[in-house]
């Protein structure tokens, strides 16, 4: 691809000092260190918007997996990339892994290589938390929450946050200072605003130092999107998010797709 | 020319370092990730750690000593202010005896850094007043 000048560069990952971090390939001659770890997941179609900002006019070719690619689909919708300029290449990922993701597509449209996993359908972490006495269920979420120490790293590493000016730090709904931040308004905010947008990653949570399961939470709201509006973020290009049409238009940012 | 990459390394603001990729769009820093396959951090960080990239290049950067004159803080060289600082620090442990001396040194420096400096203390200065802020 890189030699036929089908893409100008292809966002992967490479192997050095024996750790896979993200690498942009300009050269084929570069490809030697290319490396898929399907262990090591890094937010790269967030990364390639850092990339199109600079370089709108270039065609570059990203490495996805099932996810990787819902994020694309949703930063197109938000106009964040340009799909003339993005180039998928798809990798499956294995049976072992989307079974501990709990993914309901852990495979791409398309793949280059290997074997489409089964999807898997399992809401036990949800459940499980469902079940509790609405008391223990608030205390539970109450010390989860209180266990913030704010680093924002679940909304840095989600490839489905891009808003310039972030809701998590206007002082007009969430107060500055203090630690924990103010919960569980927080998270409450964060959840809402992934609600229609989440693509379930799981990144999140894998960022998170504290180990709270926020990953959980906003599995919880994407499902109620789902029972209420029928609709799945990162499935249909065409169809936009239902919260989108209560807004004032904030959603329409400014990217490099507008 | 296009180019992006990560660069693997620690961060620097505490004792902890954690592990960190910088990322370098076009050979400027750009932003920084967490290390995803970090044995120790796993892939978290904190606050600091998420923008660790961003004192690099800012204005109020210290790039050169300063040495204070006439109430006045006003650039120097590096032999001019070593100089100063060796001067003065003679001048007290003659007058005072070295334990009117205390070191204090960094989380942000190396662990080799860190053990010159206690040697330095204890061999040249000739105190055991040494102390570390990751020692908190």
């Amino acid at each position: 691809m890189l030699d036929e000048n089908i893409v100008s560069a292809i966002l992967g990952l490479k192997l050095s000092h024996g750790h896979p971090i993200p690498f942009l390939f300009t050269k084929s001659s570069e490809l030697g260190k290319w490396v898929f770890d399907e262990s090591v997941r890094y937010p790269l179609t967030k990364i390639l918007i850092k990339i199109a900002q600079k370089y709108p006019d270039q065609k570059i070719g990203v490495v996805v997996r099932g996810c990787d690619e819902r994020s694309l689909i949703e930063l197109f919708k938000n106009y964040q990339l340009q799909k003339d300029k993005v180039i998928a290449i798809g990798i499956p990922c294995s049976q072992d892994l989307a079974n501990r993701c709990r993914c309901e597509r852990p495979f791409p449209s398309e793949i280059e290589d290997g074997e489409f996993a089964k999807p898997v359908e399992d809401y036990s972490d949800i459940e499980e938390v469902e079940k509790l006495p609405e008391q223990e269920r608030f205390l539970y979420w109450m010390s989860q929450f209180g266990k913030c120490i704010k680093c924002y790293g679940c909304r840095n590493i989600c490839p489905a946050c891009f808003c310039p000016s972030c809701t998590l730090e206007d002082e007009n709904l969430i107060k500055p200072g203090g630690m924990p931040p103010e919960i569980p308004i927080f998270h409450l905010h964060k959840a809402y605003h992934m609600a229609d947008r989440c693509i379930d990653c799981g990144l999140c949570e894998e960022a998170c130092p504290m180990g709270i399961p926020v990953r959980r939470l906003y599995r919880k709201v994407k499902k109620a999107v789902k029972d209420l509006f029928g609709y799945i973020p990162g499935e249909n290009e065409d169809e936009k998010g239902p919260l989108e049409f209560l807004g004032d238009g904030s959603y329409e940012l400014p990217g490099t797709g507008k | 020319m296009l180019s992006y990459e990560t660069i693997l390394t620690t961060c620097t603001y505490c004792g902890c370092g954690c592990g960190i990729l910088l990322e370098v769009l076009d050979g400027r820093i750009i932003g920084t990730l967490p290390q995803k396959d970090h044995t120790i951090t796993q892939g978290g960080l904190c606050i600091k750690g998420w923008n660790v990239h961003q004192f690099i290049y800012d204005q109020g950067r210290l790039k050169r000593p300063l040495v204070k004159r006439d109430g006045k803080f006003t650039e120097t060289t590096w032999e001019e202010a070593i100089e100063e600082v060796a001067t003065k620090l003679n001048r007290i442990k003659e007058e005072y005896g070295p334990d009117s001396i205390c070191g204090l040194t960094s989380a942000r420096c190396t662990n080799e850094e860190n053990y010159i400096f206690q040697k330095w203390m204890r061999a040249v200065i000739g105190t055991n007043n040494v102390d570390h802020c990751a020692r908190l």
